[in-house]
Order: C-alpha cells, then sequence, then structure tokens
C-alpha cells in the first residue's frame, strides 16, 4: 500500500481531485484519435466481411478472406506477396539490425575518436523519404547510365540491371532499405549501451574478459530488452513498408510481382485498383490489412504487456 | 621501465581503434555515397551526366533548380507542406499536452484504460485503417483537399505525444503544483503557466518524432489528392519524376530541393533529431 498524504489522498498517484473532472482534457484527444485512427482500424475488420462501396455494400461472411487463401489469381499474389514481406523482414533483422549492433558497440567506445561524426553519417539517410531514397537508387543503378563506366572499369559483372531481373529485384530493394534505416537500431543499440554501468565492464575487463567476451556475456544480455523492442518495431514496419517498392519498381511490384509485398498489395486491391480490371475491392483490402492487423497484434501485444507490468 | 613504454605503446595502437575506424570509414562511404551522386549530378548539365556520372560536374550550372522552381509551382507545393506540418504538429502537442496532464495527474481504472487505449495505437500504423479512412473522409467532403490530412496525421501523432508527455510529467516532482493546489489555483492555469513550461523538452522529441514522418508520408496524399494546387512536395515528386524522366539532372535537382529541408533541420540539431526518433523505444 503506497503512502497517502495531502493531495494524494484523491487516489493512488492522483495529484488532484480526480474522476470526471478531468473529461475535458481528455475528450478532443480522444475524439480525433477515436475518429480517425482506432474507430476506422476496427471497422476495416467489419468491413472485410462485405463486398462493393458505400451504397452497393453486401454482406458476404468470410468470402474476402476464402478469396485471399484460395481464389487462383488472388491467392497467388497474396502467398507471393506474404512470402516476399518476409524476405523484406528478414534483411532487416540479420542484416540492419546486426550492423546496427556493430556500430553501436563500435561507437559507444569512449576512446574513440569522431564518434559523433560518424553517429550524424549513420542517422542521415533515416531523414530523407523514403521516396527520394527509391528514386535515387533506381537512377544509380540504371545500368544504361552507371553501367558503361563500371564495364570501362572492368567490374563488368556489376553492370546488371538489378532492378530488372526477378532474382535479384527484391533483394536489391531491401537492401537500399537496409541502407536507409541502419541508423534506427544503431541509434538505440548506442542509448542502450551507454545505459550499462562501467563498473560492470571494468571489473569484467580486470577478470581478462575480453572485449568478444564482454559483448556476448555483458552487454548483450543486458540490452535484451531493447533487442526485443527493435525486433517488433522491425516486424511493424515491414508490414507497413509500400513507398520503397513503389518509388523503386512502381505499386506493381515490378519485375512480375518479384517486388510486391503487403504493403503494395494492399495499395492495388483496396485502392487503385488491381490489373486487369482496375477496380478497387475495397473487401478485398480490408481482409488484407486484417490480415496484418492480426499479425501486428500477435506481435504488439506481448510488449504492451509487459510495459503494463512495469507500470503497476 | 622499457616494458613500461612498451606496454603504454600498445595501450596507444589499441587506443587508435583501427578496425573500428576501418568500419565505420567503410560505412560513411556507403551512407554518402548516394547523396554526393544526388547533389553532384544536380548541377551538371543532361550532356555531362551521362558522359560522367561520377565525376564532379566540369561546369556547374544552376539551370536544373531554375527550371523546377519556375516551371512547377514548386513553392506551392512546399508551402502545402510546411501548412500540414505546422498545423498537425500544432494540434498534436497542444491536445497530446492536455490529455497527457490530465492521464499523469488522474489515476484511476478508467485513466489507466484510456493511456492503454492511446499506447495501443503508437504500434499499430495507421495504414490499415484506409479502407474505412476513405469513405469517412469522403463523406466529411475532404476528398482532394489539404484538409483531408490534417485529422489523419493529428490521431496518427496523438499516441505517441500522449505517450511520451504523461511519462514526463508523471516524472516531475509533485511539490511544482502542490502549493498551487492548495491555492486554489485553476487547473487551466496550472497547465498553462506551470507544465506546459517545463514539458518544452518533451514537447520538442514529440515534435520531432512526428515531423519526419509528416513531412515524408507520401500514402495517404497519394491516396486523397488529386488536384495539383493541394499537393505535397512528396506527391508533387512522384508526379515530376515522371514528367521529367528523360531529363535526369532535373530529376536529381527535385529530389535534392525535397529533401533539404529535413536533413538541414538535421545537420542543425542532430542530437535531438536521434533523442526523438528514437525515445519511443528507449521508453517502452
Amino acid at each position: 500500500m503506497r503512502k497517502r498524504s495531502g493531495l494524494r489522498r484523491y487516489g493512488a498517484g492522483s495529484v488532484h481531485p480526480g474522476g470526471f473532472y478531468w473529461q475535458w482534457y481528455l475528450i478532443p484527444a480522444l475524439l480525433l484519435y477515436s475518429i480517425f485512427m482506432a474507430y476506422p482500424m476496427i471497422d476495416s475488420v467489419r468491413l472485410s466481411l462485405f463486398a462493393g462501396t458505400t451504397g452497393t455494400r453486401a454482406f458476404v461472411g468470410f468470402d474476402n478472406y476464402s478469396r485471399l487463401f484460395t481464389d487462383p489469381l488472388i491467392s497467388k499474389r497474396f502467398l507471393n506477396a506474404f512470402g516476399n514481406t518476409w524476405v523484406f523482414f528478414a534483411f532487416h533483422m540479420l542484416l540492419q539490425n546486426v550492423l546496427g549492433m556493430m556500430f553501436a558497440v563500435v561507437l559507444t567506445n569512449r576512446t574513440m575518436r569522431g564518434r559523433t561524426i560518424y553517429q550524424t553519417i549513420v542517422f542521415v539517410p533515416c531523414t530523407i523519404a523514403v521516396l527520394v531514397t527509391g528514386y535515387l537508387f533506381k537512377l544509380i543503378l540504371n545500368p544504361v547510365w552507371t553501367g558503361r563506366i563500371l564495364r570501362d572499369a572492368g567490374l563488368a559483372f556489376l553492370a546488371k540491371p538489378w532492378l530488372g531481373m526477378e532474382s535479384s529485384a527484391l533483394n536489391i530493394v531491401s537492401l537500399v532499405s537496409v541502407w536507409q534505416w541502419v541508423g534506427i537500431p544503431t541509434m538505440m543499440f548506442i542509448a542502450g549501451l551507454q545505459g550499462i554501468s562501467d563498473d560492470l565492464i571494468e571489473a569484467a575487463t580486470i577478470d581478462g574478459a575480453d572485449s568478444w567476451k564482454t559483448f556476448w556475456k555483458i552487454k548483450l544480455p543486458l540490452i535484451m530488452p531493447v533487442v526485443g523492442m527493435i525486433a517488433i518495431m522491425t516486424f511493424v514496419s515491414n508490414f507497413n513498408a509500400f513507398d520503397i517498392v513503389y518509388a523503386m519498381e512502381t505499386p506493381n511490384g515490378a519485375p512480375n510481382y518479384a517486388t510486391d509485398i503487403i504493403g503494395t498489395m494492399f495499395y492495388r486491391y483496396g485502392v487503385a485498383g488491381e490489373h486487369p480490371t482496375g477496380i478497387p475491392q475495397p473487401g478485398v483490402g480490408a481482409a488484407i490489412s486484417t490480415v496484418i492487423f492480426i499479425m501486428l497484434l500477435i506481435g504488439v501485444i506481448p510488449t504492451l504487456s509487459r510495459t503494463r507490468r512495469k507500470e503497476d | 621501465m622499457a616494458a613500461n613504454e612498451k606496454r603504454t605503446k600498445s595501450m596507444r595502437i589499441a587506443n587508435m581503434h583501427i578496425p573500428s575506424h576501418g568500419l565505420m570509414l567503410f560505412w560513411s562511404i556507403i551512407a554518402l555515397f548516394p547523396f554526393y551522386m544526388l547533389i553532384v549530378n544536380s548541377f551538371k548539365s543532361g550532356l555531362q551526366i551521362y558522359a560522367n556520372p561520377f565525376g564532379l560536374p566540369t561546369e556547374w550550372t544552376l539551370a536544373n533548380y531554375e527550371y523546377i522552381i519556375e516551371a512547377s509551382n514548386f513553392f506551392m507545393y512546399f508551402g502545402n507542406s510546411f501548412l500540414v506540418v505546422s498545423v498537425s504538429l500544432f494540434f498534436i502537442l497542444l491536445l497530446g499536452s492536455l490529455a497527457a496532464y490530465a492521464l499523469a495527474h488522474w489515476r484511476s481504472t478508467v485513466s489507466t484504460a484510456i493511456y492503454f487505449f492511446f499506447i495501443i495505437g503508437m504500434m499499430l500504423p495507421i495504414k490499415i485503417a484506409t479502407i474505412r479512412l476513405m469513405e469517412i473522409i469522403k463523406s466529411l467532403g475532404l476528398m482532394n483537399t489539404l484538409w483531408s490530412l490534417f485529422p489523419i496525421y493529428i490521431a496518427m501523432g496523438l499516441p505517441f505525444a500522449v505517450f511520451i508527455l504523461t511519462e514526463f510529467i508523471r516524472g516531475l516532482p509533485i511539490d511544482l503544483y502542490e502549493a498551487a493546489y492548495i491555492d486554489g489555483a485553476k487547473r487551466s492555469k496550472i497547465y498553462y503557466s506551470i507544465v506546459l513550461p517545463l514539458i518544452k523538452p518533451a514537447l520538442a522529441t514529440v515534435a520531432i518524432y512526428n515531423l519526419v514522418p509528416i513531412w515524408n508520408d507520401l500514402w495517404f496524399p497519394l491516396i486523397f489528392i488529386t488536384a495539383d494546387n493541394q499537393k505535397t512536395v512528396l506527391l508533387a515528386v512522384t508526379k515530376l519524376q515522371g514528367q521529367y524522366a528523360t531529363d535526369w539532372p532535373r530529376v536529381f535537382a527535385l529530389l535534392t530541393l525535397s529533401a533539404l529541408p529535413v536533413i538541414t533541420l538535421y545537420l542543425l540539431f542532430s542530437r535531438n533529431f536521434v533523442a526523438g526518433l528514437t525515445a519511443g523505444a528507449i521508453k517502452g
């Protein structure tokens, strides 16, 4: 039982008369957030049980889902996009986050010079729009432009239409995204590592642990919460990705849907209209977003319950 | 003595961190090379760019920038983006700080529930609400106007604002307001004259955290806006990029211009940027 004194008598932790006096402070934010975020998110789940748009909307039960998983064309696209999204995720998890960890370990070494400059440089790409990154790399990777110089330099094997080949397009798009976002895990790991007390590291060093051992036995276990947090953020942003494919490979996930991810497929089916009809199918779009919603909740709820425990 | 000297020398070499610098220099080149290509090529003429993609311009020209600024209404798009960002940020900070003040000072089951209702929004991208949002925006008659973006960006920014500001206000010593409450000061006065000035650093964090994604958002303008005079910079970039497809120096100048404001802000306030953009994960 918490000791209550003075103004705290109005309820655990409250410093002022509690209750609904506070409504006027909460209602504006609550209204906006509910109407434009929470409600449409939840209602999109309901819409996944309907076909057609406003006016022509008809209840179809789980038909949209069965189309998503069994319709020869839609299910082919969906499974393809789903698989591609996991490849995209793997690149970020295994390359971006591991690189970020390496950079963070190096950049938290107090005796190293120029750390601030390196940090600034690693983070610069995070500030530009994904769209700009995409267009920029599309030009740089164009073999018509840079290819000739590469061939002249004896690097002909590099002068290929990387973005136009089904075998490489998704990998290149993922690498470009890793290039852009590696600064985020770097900075988070740096903040995590800086929180480790020097005494611990010093004690380990005196006991003869080299930096390799200190990392695996002390630093990594201590920043595991940050690792988990970053894993979940990577997971979430992965299902949110759209711009990079839009800019580099069009919303159709060219070539031949090799770079089609959940984000681009959602855009085509739910918003813009999918080839060949070109008519959006909000029901199918809502079904796709519901699948994303459920996947994200599976990832997010454990984090949230952890925060809650901290709260109590 | 000699042994000692030897040790200092080996320590000095260890302190030079040669492999670490090697790694970071290697990545710095990878990170900066695209920027080099972007900027350098935006100052070349069409012929130069094909003959010499990697080198510095033999003749620096501003023609590409002049063309974009004169021929494409670029400042109008800029103005639109600026308006969207500043209005959205203002309301995120205002509504977020009001709600956070309430949630920090009123503890009950209801307030905890409201708090978690907000927080869950931090982890869910608003994109998955798109199908319903399109109909809401349509029925409000906001289709094809900048107005469609304001409520969405404000709603999207609120969870993080409420989270950071509530934690921050809870961390302030209670003594600060206790006297004012006892004197019978109104809550609105306490909010305005005590809470707001104290939470300025947290407001800056929230502003920066939201500034970059709002300025850089493509999804909602792409879906809601087709009228040219309502376009944001990024949406205009998609259009102009297609128009200039064969004129690469112009595309480079266009991309440079659109990225310039945020990069400039970042280079000026890099410390706050990093703190702002990573705050969510550290505290969560």
